[in-house]
């Protein structure tokens, strides 16, 4: 009989969790970069999720499955663009990144011109009830058998695999291009966000629907738009996760989005910086609880124990502007 | 629905399902099956229509609750050893083990609900559906959490059997619990919402702010109604366990939630009468459909997203709607 209370208990019963802890803490530099590339990705989802919440006030459920469609653009144009590029070349991937992420776009648009600009002015609940409508209806035609099928497909190699040893550390290309992506589309999307006209209309529309709308800006228009980025982003979240598992499937969007909508709630929802440092934040902390012999069969729970702990104590999020809803 | 007439017809629906469940051995034991199934989830549905649908909340964990009280209750039922005992004493210890089961969920219930429930509703949506993964990976788990403890709760968590699932469940669920029982939820949240008291989930549905004004607490009218829709479904998950005599972790995934989230959203939310209809339907449907077992989820989703733009009022309510807001 052993006791559970907690992982990093140095009771004399438990001589075995002095070496578990000591081989922990030799794997943490590791655990860190393992950490940070998947808190990259979670950060490249919980924007779109966090810039919708900001101009609709509402939660885009199928926001993880264009995280999919992105995964499954990059799978199918891959082939495609190794035709008139050399495989596994930086140019080649960065080219079916680019297309995926432009494919995305637009369906991000089109869910939104399709399903949810005629609920606008309808009560919250029913965008939200849409929302997942339209998450389940991209999923379970993803898997028919006509389509995508429900099996696991393996991911081809977009750029030169490596591996570097960096005293101890092992650090894979895909890792240095994860981080490299995720900075190069944030630098990218802040300057979007703060210097652009459409940006600044964005901001304009978050802050105040109507008075946005009066000021001549077109807020059918900002809306799509911002439908449009958070997709593009999502969509390189999905090909950055299917080049780091190799692995992407119809269902994968589920769970990713859902954590990645939980950083977006640890980081203050409406924050861009807040999402993107709660995306990371739950990556170092997922990552890590997985390094845990005692906590890690728990690994998928934590995230949304971390949701209620963060609703508990600090509903507005690390970033997060506690707002007073008026009548 | 007076309170006289209510009672007329609880105890006229109990009375039926006692005389029915009396000569079950005459009858067609699938089509038997079945009928124990949708009297399942008319408690299912009937209680997620209260927080989902009078109260106007949005929660995805359902099936998070129906499984607590499914394994509450099959543990129970398997530490008594009610295999051994007399029909009568099986009855009495089943009775107990689904009530038992119900206070387990209606507990967790508790325990989700105040944290979430003074937020906004999206919050909700997305805290139980996690709430309804963490009990899913834990259920996963048992089999190892088994080896931390000693003695009897070992063996019961052994007994649960992690990811493999939870067999040899006694079967103790027949006709007349699986319907007496509907019957029951179905008095309950009835007479709850038509009580003065209930007037209070109605006003919290319609405008938190003004129900505020008018004295009643959001919250609390929130907890309530979460937590009773949670023992409800909790009783569910017993008879249902001990319907199916399996148990598995990934029968009580997201889907299941959905599958009991679309019977409201298609008999129309804060309609108890189409919810019922709609629970028979989406029960009966998928047995008779089973050559389009693929296109069923994407059937559903479109019929949510079609609802949602054209009737959100629901498929199964005629008339003007009795309030304001659908």
């Amino acid at each position: 009989m052993a006791c559970i209370c907690c992982a990093l208990c140095f009771h004399p019963s438990q001589p075995s969790r002095i070496d578990a802890v000591a081989e922990f803490l030799q794997q943490l530099p590791q655990q860190l970069v393992n950490g940070l590339a998947l808190g990259a990705i979670y950060a490249l989802i919980a924007l779109g999720y966090t810039m919708v919440y900001g101009v609709l006030r509402f939660i885009n459920f199928a926001h993880g499955d264009v995280f999919m469609l992105g995964a499954f653009a990059g799978y199918f144009l891959s082939p495609l663009v190794n035709r008139f590029l050399p495989a596994q070349s930086y140019l080649s991937g960065a080219v079916v990144l680019v297309l995926a992420m432009l494919i995305c776009a637009v369906l991000g648009m089109l869910i939104e011109f399709l399903a949810y600009r005629p609920l606008r002015n309808r009560p919250k609940l029913i965008a939200l009830i849409t929302a997942i409508g339209v998450s389940l209806f991209i999923e379970y035609t993803c898997q028919h058998k006509a389509v995508f099928g429900a099996a696991a497909r393996s991911f081809p190699d977009l750029i030169p695999t490596a591996t570097w040893q960096v005293g101890g550390l092992v650090i894979g290309s895909q890792q240095v291009i994860v981080f490299v992506t995720t900075l190069l589309l944030l630098v990218a999307l802040t300057f979007i966000v703060q210097k652009t006209k459409v940006g600044t209309a964005m901001r304009a529309v978050s802050f105040n629907e109507k008075a946005a709308a009066l000021m001549g800006i077109n807020v059918n228009f900002i809306i799509s738009f911002t439908f449009g980025l958070g997709s593009a982003l999502a969509a390189a979240g999905g090909i950055l996760y299917a080049m780091s598992y190799a692995s992407i499937d119809p269902l994968m969007g589920v769970q990713t989005g859902l954590k990645a909508f939980i950083a977006a709630v640890l980081g203050g929802i409406g924050s861009l910086p807040g999402a993107a440092l709660g995306g990371v934040l739950l990556g170092l902390v997922e990552t890590a609880a997985g390094g845990i012999p005692a906590i890690s069969p728990y690994r998928d729970g934590i995230a949304f124990a971390i949701l209620i702990l963060i609703l508990l104590f600090k509903p507005a999020g690390l970033l997060g502007k506690s707002q007073v809803e008026k009548v | 629905m007076t309170t006289p007439g209510a009672k007329r017809f609880l105890l006229a629906a109990i009375l039926v399902a006692a005389v029915v469940s009396y000569f079950s051995a005459h009858f067609n034991r699938y089509y038997l099956g079945l009928a124990i199934d949708i009297g399942i989830n008319i408690i299912l549905a009937v209680s997620l229509n209260l927080i989902n649908g009078h109260t106007g909340q949005f929660s995805l964990g359902h099936a998070g609750f129906m499984a607590v009280g499914a394994y509450t209750a099959a543990s129970l039922t398997w530490a008594f050893g009610v295999t051994q005992a007399s029909p009568v004493v099986a009855g009495i210890l089943f009775a107990f083990a689904l009530v038992v089961g119900g206070l387990m969920a209606a507990g967790t219930g508790l325990a989700v609900g105040i944290p979430s429930l003074r937020l906004r509703g999206d919050y909700l949506a997305i805290v139980t559906l996690g709430f309804g993964e963490i009990i899913r990976v834990v259920l996963q788990t048992t089999d190892t959490l088994a080896k931390h403890f000693g003695g009897g709760l070992e063996k019961a968590l052994e007994n649960m059997g992690g990811a493999s699932g939870m067999k040899g469940i006694a079967t103790l669920t027949n006709f007349g619990w699986a319907w007496a029982l509907a019957a029951v939820t179905v008095f309950v949240v009835g007479c709850l919402v038509n009580s003065t008291y209930g007037r209070g989930f109605i006003a919290v549905h319609d405008d938190e702010v003004a129900a505020s004004a008018m004295g009643i607490n959001p919250t609390r009218y929130k907890v309530t109604a979460f937590v009773i829709g949670a023992f409800f479904a909790g009783v569910a998950g017993g008879l249902y366990a001990h319907h199916k005599q399996f148990l598995s972790p990934s029968g009580f995934d997201f889907m299941k939630s959905i599958d009991i989230v679309v019977m409201v959203i298609l008999g129309g939310m804060g309609r108890t009468a189409g919810v019922i209809v709609a629970a028979i339907l989406l029960t009966v449907l998928p047995e008779f459909l089973r050559g389009f077992a693929d296109y069923r989820m994407i059937i559903y989703s479109l019929l949510i997203i079609g609802l949602m733009m054209a009737r959100p009022q629901g498929l199964f309510t005629f008339g003007k709607a009795r309030r304001g807001k659908a």
